[in-house]
């Protein structure tokens, strides 16, 4: 019955969001308030219900083959990719690259002078 | 426990688009062995490799991605309540995200302006089309966010699922020389760049090559930046014009 109750929890959260997001036509999408609903139920809660974490776990280690499907979808763009291939690969080395980047600097100083005032805990 | 759960997840599914979604957990299954052979190595992904045998497939056989998806729409659903569950993992954290409050909510709002700007501005000067600028907008975050984030704001989902996968694939190639080359070697900071930058990928990496510190917070960083870029990206979009 876990599993039931698990995954009667996430859809019905993700049920939810959908509604919300639909009923005041919100750019952002369903299963994301989804995500931050059951996020307030578990605080208010202070814990995680077993049936929710056995299905929930169960899926974000499998999260990866769920991107397959999807992936596969690349096949129907393969005239886009091919006219834009420079673009694309561009965009995606450089951008990564100074995403890392300024990401790992703000937080490396960041973290640093708390370490310095004593704050830190790392 | 979980193998039990997934499978009994798709006996509850219809039968009859079987083949395509056995191929899809078949090619899957080959994909992590081809991996493991190639001592877990980013560019030969499971997931790339598992979609490159998958477009062979449909090409061989002639099938449309269409009548593929007609099976892999069994899987492909289940990304919604996957999403979902990211909420337990940063439930999880709840009491590292209190304790370092300020630097990580500086970092993500940082990081992820950032993620954002590059690459609208980058493909829009090099002269991409719209769409694809719209596809690649949100390609920093996990699949199933980014997929609903790209069908919100008028890209192609299934393409911006395909560049997400990519961006993965980069961040977790040039990420550790990166943090070599500008001396960052806290695990924390690492893991939450990596999650932000190339989420769930990065944090696979993290796990594997960078330790379970650097991993947890990647995987901290992956759910907390896809959820706040859901609502920071529509709004940044605008000041492109787009």
């Amino acid at each position: 019955m876990s599993l039931i109750i698990g995954m009667s929890l996430l859809l019905g959260c993700q049920f939810c969001g959908e509604v919300i997001s639909r009923a005041l036509s919100l750019p952002i999408p369903g299963p994301v308030l989804g995500m931050l609903i059951l996020l307030i139920g578990l605080i208010v809660r202070g814990s995680v219900p077993d049936s929710l974490r056995t299905m929930g776990e169960g899926l974000l280690k499998y999260l990866t083959l769920l991107f397959v499907p999807a992936g596969v979808g690349l096949i129907q763009h393969f005239g886009l990719i091919s006219r834009e291939l420079g673009v694309l690969a561009i965009t995606l080395v450089v951008s990564t690259a100074v995403t890392l980047l300024v990401t790992s600097q703000t937080l490396h100083r960041l973290t640093r002078r708390g370490k310095t005032t004593g704050e830190s805990d790392t | 426990m979980s193998d039990l759960g997934l499978t009994q997840i798709w006996v509850y599914l219809s039968a009859s688009p079987l083949l395509n979604l056995f191929a899809t957990l078949v090619a899957f299954y080959v994909a992590t062995r081809i991996n493991r052979l190639a001592g877990g190595s980013p560019l030969l992904h499971p997931v790339i490799v598992a979609i490159a045998l998958l477009i062979g497939f449909l090409v061989l056989t002639g099938t449309d991605y269409a009548t593929y998806f007609e099976g892999a729409q069994f899987l492909h659903f289940l990304l919604g309540p996957a999403t979902v569950a990211l909420a337990i993992p940063l439930y999880d954290h709840r009491e590292r995200v209190r304790r370092m409050l300020w630097p990580i909510a500086i970092g993500t709002g940082v990081g992820i302006v950032t993620a954002v700007v590059s690459a609208v501005g980058i493909s829009l000067l090099f002269g991409a089309t719209p769409e694809t600028v719209l596809s690649l907008a949100p390609k920093s975050v996990t699949s199933p966010i980014a997929m609903g984030i790209a069908e919100k704001i008028g890209g192609i989902p299934s393409l911006t699922a395909g560049l997400v996968l990519l961006t993965g694939v980069v961040g977790c190639i040039v990420g550790p020389w990166i943090f070599r080359l500008t001396g960052v070697n806290d695990p924390t900071v690492q893991g939450y760049s990596m999650g932000l930058a190339a989420h769930g990928f990065g944090t696979a990496h993290c796990f594997a090559s960078l330790g379970a510190v650097a991993g947890a917070f990647s995987g901290l960083a992956m759910g907390l930046s896809g959820l706040v870029t859901a609502f920071l990206l529509p709004p940044l979009i605008h000041l492109f014009g787009l």
